[in-house]
């Protein structure tokens, strides 16, 4: 399979300070992409500085070409669909107007409202919940809500950031085989940063392990699971 | 009773002027949490350029919805060359930035125009056949206005997809980035309503108050009662709070304190409000975890 996405020596910086120090992975096309690492890695940092919310420095591509986007709104526009930790919700609008905003950029209207039907098919939860105040629906309800408004861009690739934070087991089982599913079937490409490293090498099909801002791993999820050092402590067995 | 129904309801009249100027500030305020100074000076500008273009022999109409659409690209232009330069600058900085706004506007409209008061008719007919000595037709015709404002705001707000990214970019801006809302873009639009908002309120006002480059100073605090009462994170909250204030305002002036100091009935709403209920009627108290 090619390379959806590229990067060569990806560094990132918070003011004056570095983050990443020349980052490259590269996502396969139609693949799903794992991040791993502890608190603090620089995993956040990475999809941030792929959606251009953080400066950054050496050369990206995506879908074959130089991917140079200034602001973070051109991420988006570029196909690139980002689900940010905390999941972004604007918690004053209803569900229905989070994800119509997610295709805010979009101007095949009658694409996006067939969408929107497709988004309730993944999540029925949020059908029920059309009408209601996002910021009333519970963490996991959240969460879909994000992975829903992400998807109604229609990306090329999606950006996860900690799907599973703080959600109940069962309720993260379920997004997790919601995600296989659009994968599968959308084609959706996806790059997905995870604590829990067992939960995301079942799901993905290539990883990186990062520690301080540098590839330490990277390869196929079965290589990675294999591995002494990224079993004893990542895998914790 | 007669008098106490006429003060009511030129009140609700006033009131609506005031509701305005509420909805202008409001409309800065949730976009960037700060209260915009200079919002009256900025109306009185505008409803210079009214008056000039009705002097030079357009209609009024005409002069209206021209200075309307002025009024909000000069807004957009402000927001654009000015209060953008000091994105992320302190709380306090911004703040001098808009009472520097408001000096250097008032003196512009002096210097432009002279500080000669100048009348500025009203669009209303002079004499009305209904209601004869409860209201005038310009305070009719100002209540008229103010609710068609409000009802085009509003469903600006509801039903269009610019209304809706705006709100997004005001709660969220990071999120708004993501999914490609132009933050920046929609920051200028909402000074540019807040700019139109504000020239409609001057322009109801000028044929009371007459108009000379002060005009608006005691009814932007008057806007600043009706905002903080009703709430300064809800637009509804805020306008209803400009006709309470307007009501409240009309009636004190008449029985309790005198016409003289009746300025000072929006100074005791503002502290009350803040004494009492800062997030105002209808406003959200924040409750931060520390």
């Amino acid at each position: 399979m090619a390379a959806l996405l590229e990067t060569q020596g990806l560094r990132a910086f918070y003011g004056a300070t570095q983050v990443l120090h020349g980052i490259d992975l590269a996502v396969e096309d139609g693949g799903i992409t794992a991040l791993l690492g502890a608190n603090g890695a620089g995993k956040t940092t990475l999809l941030r500085a792929l959606s251009s919310m953080v400066r950054r420095e050496g050369t990206i591509r995506f879908g074959g070409k130089a991917y140079n986007p200034r602001e973070a709104e051109d991420a988006a526009r570029l196909g690139i669909a980002h689900v940010p930790d905390g999941r972004g919700t604007f918690l004053d609008l209803t569900v229905e107007q989070n994800l119509r905003l997610g295709a805010y950029v979009r101007r095949d209207r009658d694409a996006v409202a067939s969408d929107l039907g497709r988004a309730f098919g993944y999540f029925p939860r949020l059908k029920e919940r059309r009408e209601q105040q996002a910021g009333t629906l519970s963490g996991g309800e959240q969460q879909m809500l994000a992975i829903s408004r992400a998807l109604m861009l229609r990306p090329r690739l999606l950006l996860l950031d900690e799907p599973s934070f703080g959600l109940a087991p069962l309720v993260v089982r379920d997004i997790f085989d919601i995600l296989r599913a659009i994968n599968r079937d959308e084609g959706v490409s996806m790059l997905m940063v995870e604590q829990n490293a067992s939960l995301a090498l079942a799901l993905a099909d290539h990883a990186y392990l990062i520690e301080t801002g540098r590839v330490v791993i990277g390869g196929a999820a079965s290589a990675l699971r294999a591995d002494e050092s990224v079993r004893r402590v990542y895998l914790g067995y | 009773m007669i008098a106490l129904v006429h003060q009511i309801l030129s009140g609700i009249a006033m009131g609506s002027i005031y509701a305005c100027v509420a909805l202008a500030i409001v409309m800065i305020y949730q976009a960037t949490h700060l209260v915009n100074f200079a919002q009256g000076e900025m109306a009185t500008f505008s409803t210079y350029i009214a008056w000039k273009l009705v002097d030079s022999g357009m209609p009024y109409w005409a002069a209206f919805f021209l200075t309307v659409a002025i009024s909000f690209l000069l807004g957009m232009a402000i927001e654009r060359f000015i209060i953008r330069q000091f994105d992320g600058a302190p709380v306090l900085t911004v703040v001098i930035v808009f009472i520097g706004l408001l000096v250097i506007i008032n003196s512009a409209a002096g210097w432009c125009f002279s500080y000669t008061i100048k009348s500025f008719d009203s669009p209303f007919p002079a004499t009305l056949s209904l209601g004869r000595g409860y209201i005038s037709p310009h305070e009719l015709g100002s209540i008229g206005v103010t609710f068609a404002v409000l009802g085009l705001v509003y469903a600006f707000f509801r039903f269009t997809p610019l209304g809706l990214a705006m709100r997004a970019a005001a709660q969220n801006p990071v999120s708004a980035r993501l999914v490609g809302i132009r933050v920046n873009q929609m920051l200028a639009i909402g000074w540019g309503l807040a700019a139109a908002i504000g020239a409609v309120a001057g322009m109801m006002a000028a044929p009371i108050v007459y108009l000379d480059p002060n005009m608006m100073g005691g009814i932007l605090l008057y806007g600043f009662a009706a905002a903080l009462l009703g709430g300064i994170d809800n637009p509804w909250g805020a306008a209803l709070g400009g006709f309470i204030v307007g009501v409240l305002e009309n009636i004190a002036g008449a029985y309790l304190v005198g016409e003289e100091i009746k300025l000072s009935v929006a100074l005791a709403i503002i502290i009350g409000v803040l004494v009492a209920k800062p997030s105002g009627l209808f406003g959200r108290a924040i409750v931060t975890r520390v």
